[in-house]
């Protein structure tokens, strides 16, 4: 069906020139680089934005009784901390680390489409504007929890919710666009010698995470839809009188949210396969069972959404298989887990700061996994279902798991982008600071659930006191740890020790093997060769 | 994968058109919340589409003509291929939401509202009457909504715009044809079938709607019938006047004498959507009309 084109040689000149000026720069700029760095500042401001958040709930934890703020205020800060962290924090974040690291990883010369990833990011600003706009609004922000059932976000959410859910078909536009350019580029734009099986862990947990992305972005957008024809043009998906059922809302939601949890964990897999070898220096053990386990969870992911509903109402029948599939899935995790700790056995071990963040997410990234074991156990999640150990358990696999994943790629990759090293004794006091601090703001939240603490709540009983405060207190201290963040990042791009092209004694890759540190504007005009 | 150097990958300079269609597409949704909480006229809807549409003239123009300037080598040509195939599945995957809803609907909150599974007390003692069927004409609480009267016949319209659709499909594969045995006249004149078609389809599409409003009372607020009925056929005609929009653009750029056996990516991706808008259709017909 499909024949050759041809191209003549007069376009060579594209590839010569280097960034424009100004603030035109960033946006009309087609680079992969730059957009990624760009993805990554939208990824921090999110962060700290929603980390705001974070800390006024936790203030009003901090004592029991209303102190600081009103019930519907704390419902609003509930809602847009999980809202703004999930699609503003942890997934650009991980978009702008493939934006960066995909090409130079597989040898590309940018990436497949580049015009379109342009337009990937710069919806998102647009949409987070609007998402954040609503706070200052007539009827408040979005305050129905970042899951917004139905009835809460149909029959009686506030008109602002209409700018809620056009924020999400933009932010999904963007999903869907960021992936498939991402999977072009891996299945297409590979140096040649680079087979599929070749690839770093990290391309092939994005490759895997772009499909995700792609079969589910939709299914959400769709979901918003009949919000809005339900809430504007008398439909009645979600309105049993008219023979819907709000539970169906929660069916199409989690058939997107279960595989959502995946696509912000699986790319912190790709980057702990590269960085537990590098300072073992070691290769990855186990590298084809890692790409099948991945491949393995994606598709499980599909089949366990219900796993978040059963005390929704849901014949036993389901209960039973939705808990058995879901518990099948700590088989493809376990395989990680116990690879990366195969992969560190009889090493030579080194403890730079990238190694620390990524040996913090195997071990809390694990104790995340096991409360998600128990979560699963359909019996056992009746006790626990909307309490704080909840919150506990997607706190340790989102914070000390997908976030430490992203915090450890950015001390592993820094030197590469700018060309400088982080200050070491700086970026050691961060992972110690924050991991002291993040145990004592998510460790107690078990006891508090487990003992009958609701989440999504701005009070409690008297006998959570204690717990809280020092979950507050933790709190705190990891908020502040991340400023301090802010300061090293700040500090290191504006300078620092030199890098060299290797950066790491252990490091190997494209990336490192063949590009100076800080690398070209346009790297790999000439495909590299593959061992 | 292609051993060509990578000097020969088309990297474009900066562009513009990004910013311009977010602005568009901000405008739009924007316009549409205020517009729907009463406090905007519809004007700005119509100024967010109408840069929406300067954008994807501007930079579909610029594809164009970089396209016929030779600037795009095999490997580019392959991205584009994968682009559209993997944006056709994220549209197959939003239909699936709805086909989603329609079922579960069907399967599950239609029977268990009448006492299926374990619901019988329930349903006894809150709407006692309702009894399940589908297509569903009696509601739980009937006075909240306007009722239908009756359901849609699948043999009339909706089959004659199956046949249609079909045809259409066959019309645009001998369009194909004609253009890889570089028969530019039979190309435009299948293509126009082509449009034809979709077009015809969209207004038959019309005058069912106006019969479903007018005879029937079956409406977008007729209960979980009528939002299943007219989103799952709503989003398809659009897709389907998307569809023959788009088929127009590549007869026009088929009559230029733009494509060539070799190269004519725009014209199968195309079709690519097309087939998809068919098939879908297909879907709609077994499910929503016929069974």
């Amino acid at each position: 069906m499909y024949t050759e084109t041809t191209h003549d040689a007069a376009h060579g000149e594209h590839h010569d020139h280097g960034p424009a000026k100004g603030l035109m720069r960033w946006v009309t700029t087609t680079n992969h680089k730059d957009i990624g760095t760009l993805y990554l500042w939208l990824a921090f401001i999110m962060l700290l934005y929603g980390g705001s958040m974070a800390m006024i709930i936790r203030l009003e934890l901090f004592q029991p009784g209303l102190q600081w703020v009103e019930p519907h205020f704390f419902n609003q800060m509930t809602t847009m901390h999980g809202l703004v962290m999930v699609f503003g924090a942890i997934m650009p974040a991980f978009v702008g680390l493939a934006n960066w690291l995909v090409p130079i990883m597989i040898g590309a010369p940018d990436m497949a489409l580049p015009r379109m990833n342009n337009w990937s990011f710069w919806i998102l600003p647009f949409a987070f504007t609007m998402l954040a706009s609503t706070t200052f609004m007539e009827g408040g922000a979005p305050a129905f929890g970042w899951t917004f059932y139905a009835p809460l976000s149909t029959t009686f959410a506030p008109d602002t919710t209409d700018f809620f859910i056009f924020a999400v078909h933009l932010m999904g536009i963007s999903s869907v666009m960021g992936a498939i350019n991402i999977i072009a580029t891996i299945l297409n734009m590979r140096a040649p010698g680079m087979t599929l099986m070749k690839m770093p862990l990290f391309v092939w947990t994005w490759l895997i995470t772009a499909y995700l992305l792609i079969a589910v972005m939709p299914v959400l957008a769709g979901a918003v839809t009949m919000m809005l024809t339900d809430r504007h043009f008398g439909t009645s998906f979600f309105d049993a009188a008219g023979g819907g059922d709000p539970v169906m809302f929660q069916h199409i939601f989690w058939f997107f949210g279960h595989p959502e949890v995946y696509i912000m964990i699986l790319p912190a897999f790709g980057i702990i396969s590269a960085i537990i070898p590098t300072f073992a220096r070691k290769p990855l053990f186990g590298y084809s069972s890692m790409v099948y386990a991945t491949a393995s969870i994606a598709i499980l992911s599909f089949m366990v959404w219900a796993h978040h509903m059963f005390t929704t109402g849901m014949p036993v029948a389901g209960e039973l298989y939705f808990m058995y599939a879901t518990i099948l899935i700590s088989v493809p995790t376990g395989v990680k887990v116990f690879n990366w700790v195969t992969t560190m056995w009889k090493g030579s071990m080194t403890f730079e700061t990238p190694m620390l963040w990524a040996l913090g997410f195997i071990v809390m990234f694990t104790i995340g996994g096991f409360s998600g074991l128990m979560l699963g156990v359909a019996p056992v999640d009746t006790q626990y279902h909307d309490t704080y150990f909840v919150v506990a358990h997607f706190h340790y696999v989102l914070v000390t798991g997908a976030l430490y994943s992203i915090i450890a790629a950015f001390y592993y990759w820094v030197p590469k982008w700018t060309g400088h090293m982080y200050d070491e004794k700086l970026g050691k006091i961060h992972f110690w600071w924050s991991t002291i601090a993040v145990n004592v703001l998510f460790f107690p939240q078990h006891f508090v659930g487990l003992a009958g603490m609701p989440r999504r709540i701005p009070d409690y009983s008297l006998q959570f006191a204690e717990f809280n405060m020092i979950s507050s207190i933790g709190g705190f201290a990891f908020g502040l740890a991340q400023v301090f963040f802010l300061y090293i990042v700040i500090k290191t791009i504006k300078g620092g020790e030199k890098a060299s092209a290797q950066v790491w004694e252990g490091a190997t890759g494209l990336e490192f093997e063949h590009l100076p540190s800080p690398p070209p504007y346009h790297s790999f005009t000439e495909a590299p060769p593959v061992k | 994968m292609s051993s060509a150097s990578n000097q020969d990958y088309y990297v474009p300079h900066g562009t513009h058109w990004p910013i311009i269609g977010s602005v568009g597409l901000s405008l739009t949704v924007i316009g549409f919340a205020n517009f729907l909480h009463g406090t905007w006229s519809a004007t700005p809807i119509f100024v967010g589409i109408a840069i929406l549409i300067f954008m994807m003239y501007g930079w579909f123009g610029t594809v164009v003509k970089e396209s016929l300037a030779g600037t795009y080598n095999a490997q580019v040509d392959m991205s584009f291929r994968w682009g559209m195939g993997w944006f056709i599945f994220s549209e197959v995957m939003f239909f699936a939401a709805f086909f989603g809803a329609l079922f579960y609907a069907r399967m599950y909150s239609v029977p268990w509202l009448d006492g299926g599974s374990n619901n019988d007390a329930t349903a006894q003692y809150l709407w006692p009457d309702f009894e399940a069927t589908w297509p569903l004409l009696t509601l739980p609480l009937a006075d909240k909504f306007e009722v239908a009267k009756a359901t849609m016949n699948a043999w009339g319209l909706p089959f004659i715009n199956t046949v249609i659709l079909l045809t259409s499909g066959l019309t645009v594969t001998l369009a194909h044809w004609a253009l890889k045995r570089r028969d530019n006249v039979w190309l435009v004149y299948w293509l126009f079938a082509t449009v034809a078609l979709g077009f015809g389809f969209v207004i038959l599409q019309g005058v069912e709607y106006v019969h479903a409003y007018q005879d029937l009372n079956l409406r977008l607020d007729s209960g979980i019938y009528g939002s299943t009925f007219f989103m799952l056929t709503g989003f398809h005609g659009f897709h389907v006047t998307m569809g023959a929009t788009m088929l127009l653009i590549i007869m026009i750029r088929a009559a230029k004498g733009h494509f060539s056996p070799e190269n004519h990516f725009a014209f199968e991706a195309v079709a690519w959507y097309w087939h998809f808008v068919d098939v879908v259709w297909l879907g709609l017909f077994i499910f929503v009309y016929w069974l």
